[in-house]
């Protein structure tokens, strides 16, 4: 039971929910989907990682289960969790002996079932998010192991738990550590990088509603311009969205060097990057 | 050659390329080709990367080799024939022609290439490439016909189609100003893919008449963070530029990750019994005081001469990036006389770029020839800057111990060398040509522990050891 029938198909239904994509990420979702295999997604910030997951969920009808990473997430937040203090209840309630009260507390019933573990007990097609896996340590990427190759958790009370269905899984990362070899290889691997001027003044044409086409196309120009410097922080697609918006919202006709030195904190977030971009562009009134 | 032959080929050419290809990786792939409709190369290429290439520093390599592996198929050249056969690809005695011919037929493909540099589409630029490399790219070389790149590129010629591009491209606006700069930008990113489709064309004719592996063994370029420092290009050094920031953050994340690993310092007593509280006085969890993270001072002294000062700027560039791990980062910069660069790097959100041009332009760096004078240096800084250097501080030289045949003045480097906590020589060349020529790195390594450094890998760990 697969989501898409082709790459082709990926890539009409992932534009149907206004996410443009190139053959590099129609092909590697397809794949992801067809072999059953999670998709790790390395690239800059604000490129569209995390928004491709939403967008498979949306495209295929799937629920979105979200893990995000940070440092000291651990099993308990991440796979499952026994409900201590209802088990405590249940055995001050109970009048019945212990035997009872053992097999009884450790049932489904005193569950929390966490991210990952839920993703794997649906029946729905689902969409598990791992959002950040650099941001964790390195523990938990052996934790993912077992449950990203077999779609199983073992509980030691329960027994062993197999996806009746298997989540269509995406990792994200920043790269700001390397993953471990064993995670990798057992993901398929898509960088997603700043996209071409051509596919970013389409994404800005059909997320910003009323630009017109010769605007959309000096503000992708210059962010590409913007992005050949050597800055701290290079724009994210984000950023020039919300540098189309901000245009839209002034009315302005034309992305002129005032307008760029007007709005450049839109896009730039760094004093340095700024009076970098001041200078190179040729730009009027920054820095002083 | 049957499509498994030609996987199995393609895998093997990309672990000899550096790749780390496991078996279950080459399987995934192979698994991959049967629920994909092959006749897509795009999906093919999307199909292949995504199960085997999983680090982007190492994609360039994997197109590299894939466009040999995996050339245009007999189908799209069937269908670029036709336009080939009108403008007369010659595949033997080409030179018949004459000059004027050629130069005749130059203007027809410039006329195309016109068009093609204004318009998005890539498979038209792709299929006049191919077609240029077939009329202009023979030539007979020493081993028999051979192609060139060069020569489709000399009679293509893009760059005299600029000014013309621009203008049409401004459509009436006054030049200047950032429209003109993104133009230039956009109209120089088409040539860029011209070339690499020229340049791919041409390895596909080399390989089907030479054998793809010998093709592959000179075609495939070292992945960015193992080239060579000193031998790198234009275009490689600011590849190199880009990744130092990464590379930065990725040796700062592991640091911080280890020193929190040994994170149990001296037990904090009172704490501990204060928690003990809440387990009716039993202490069950001790509490400890977080231990004191280890900073060293680092005192850097770098040979800022032509020959090796971009391997001192990738160097200054990493340590004053990881600053936050170092207590304090001094620099120090000769070419024949030493001056304390530390001042162009303070600045907070410093430009580290920006910095790098003023070192060079407003530092006193030279006194006499402005060739490198590794003695002369070492005694004007410990007669200068000697106290700066303490039992807290590491130091690091970098440098490739070309002295032109001066005095070493070892005496001054033992100077330097015993106070300092560690001290460290790092030489750009490869270990192979330390005392040839001029080089006194034998020397000098007897005084201080010299290390090769000839790449961003090596750059990288030999950092992180330090912090």
């Amino acid at each position: 039971m697969t989501m898409f029938a082709s790459p082709e198909d990926a890539r009409t239904r992932l534009g149907a929910v206004d996410y443009l994509t190139d053959p590099g990420i129609a092909t590697a979702v397809f794949l992801a989907d067809a072999l059953g295999k999670p998709l790790l997604i390395e690239g800059p910030a604000g490129v569209g990682k995390t928004e491709l997951a939403k967008a498979v969920a949306a495209a295929a009808s799937a629920e979105l289960i979200r893990l995000q990473c940070y440092e000291g997430l651990d099993e308990s937040r991440a796979l499952y969790e026994w409900d201590y203090r209802k088990q405590l209840l249940r055995i001050q309630a109970g009048v019945d002996g212990w035997d009872e009260a053992r097999a009884g507390i450790f049932a489904e019933e005193f569950l929390l079932a966490r991210p990952l573990l839920t993703a794997i007990r649906r029946d729905e097609p689902t969409v598990l998010l791992i959002d950040e896996t650099d941001k964790a340590d390195v523990e938990v990427e052996g934790l993912l192991l077992e449950v990203l190759s077999d779609f199983q958790v073992t509980i030691p009370e329960l027994g062993t738990i197999t996806a009746s269905r298997r989540p269509f899984v995406v990792l994200t990362s920043n790269a700001t550590r390397e993953l471990s070899e064993a995670l990798k290889r057992r993901c398929l691997y898509l960088y997603i990088d700043y996209p071409t001027p051509e596919r970013e003044r389409d994404i800005v044409l059909t997320r910003v509603p009323g630009i017109r086409e010769q605007l959309a196309e000096q503000v992708v120009r210059t962010v590409a311009s913007l992005r050949a410097l050597e800055l701290k922080k290079a724009p994210s697609i984000a950023e020039t969205l919300d540098w189309a918006r901000t245009l839209i919202a002034l009315a302005a006709e034309e992305l002129d060097e005032e307008t760029i030195a007007s709005t450049l904190g839109v896009v730039l977030k760094h004093a340095s990057d700024h009076t970098r971009a001041a200078k190179e562009l040729g730009l009027p009134g920054i820095g002083g | 050659m049957s499509l498994l032959d030609r996987h199995v080929g393609f895998v093997r050419a990309l672990r000899h390329g550096g790749l780390p290809v496991s078996l279950a990786e080459g399987l995934d792939a192979a698994r991959a080709l049967t629920v994909l409709d092959l006749t897509d190369r795009e999906t093919l290429r999307a199909a292949y990367a995504a199960s085997l290439c999983k680090r982007h520093t190492h994609r360039a390599v994997f197109d590299t080799l894939f466009e040999l592996w995996f050339p245009v198929g007999a189908a799209a050249r069937a269908d670029a024939d036709p336009v080939g056969a009108a403008t007369g690809e010659r595949p033997d005695g080409a030179a018949e022609g004459g000059a004027s011919a050629d130069a005749a037929d130059a203007e027809v493909f410039r006329d195309r290439l016109r068009e093609l540099l204004l318009g998005e589409d890539d498979i038209a630029l792709r299929r006049l490439a191919r077609e240029a490399v077939g009329r202009f790219g023979a030539f007979d070389g020493p081993s028999g016909a051979s192609w060139s790149a060069h020569m489709v590129g000399r009679a293509l010629d893009p760059r005299t189609l600029m000014a013309g591009l621009l203008r049409a491209v401004l459509g009436g606006r006054l030049p200047g100003g950032v429209a003109e700069r993104n133009a230039r930008r956009m109209i120089q990113a088409r040539v860029d893919r011209l070339n690499e489709h020229i340049l791919s064309d041409v390895r596909r004719r080399l390989a089907e008449e030479r054998g793809i592996e010998r093709v592959a063994e000179t075609a495939v370029k070292p992945a960015v963070e193992n080239l060579d420092i000193l031998r790198a290009s234009r275009t490689d050094l600011i590849a190199l530029r880009r990744e130092i920031q990464p590379l930065a953050q990725r040796l700062a994340t592991r640091l911080t990750i280890r020193q929190r690993a040994g994170r149990h310092g001296r037990l904090d007593f009172r704490r501990t019994v204060r928690a003990s509280l809440s387990t009716g006085g039993v202490p069950l969890t001790t509490h400890h005081r977080p231990r004191r993270p280890h900073k060293p001072e680092l005192v850097v002294l770098c040979d800022a001469s032509e020959s090796v000062s971009s391997f001192a700027h990738f160097t200054l560039m990493l340590a004053y990036a990881l600053r936050e791990q170092f207590a304090r980062v001094r620099a120090f910069a000769f070419i024949d006389t030493v001056d304390e660069v530390t001042r162009f790097f303070e600045q907070p959100g410093g430009d580290v770029t920006e910095a790098m041009r003023r070192l060079t332009a407003e530092a006193n760096l030279v006194r006499l020839s402005g060739h490198s004078d590794y003695g002369h240096a070492f005694n004007v800084f410990v007669r200068r800057y000697g106290d700066v250097i303490g039992p807290k501080s590491s130091l690091l030289i970098l440098g490739d111990a070309r002295n032109n045949y001066q005095d070493p003045a070892l005496t001054a480097l033992a100077a330097m060398v015993t106070p300092a906590r560690h001290a460290w020589w790092l030489n750009p060349e490869p270990e192979r040509d330390w005392d040839t020529g001029d080089s006194i790195a034998g020397v000098y390594g007897r005084q201080i522990s010299m290390i090769e450094c000839r790449n961003l890998t090596q750059l990288g760990r030999f950092i992180g050891e330090l912090a």
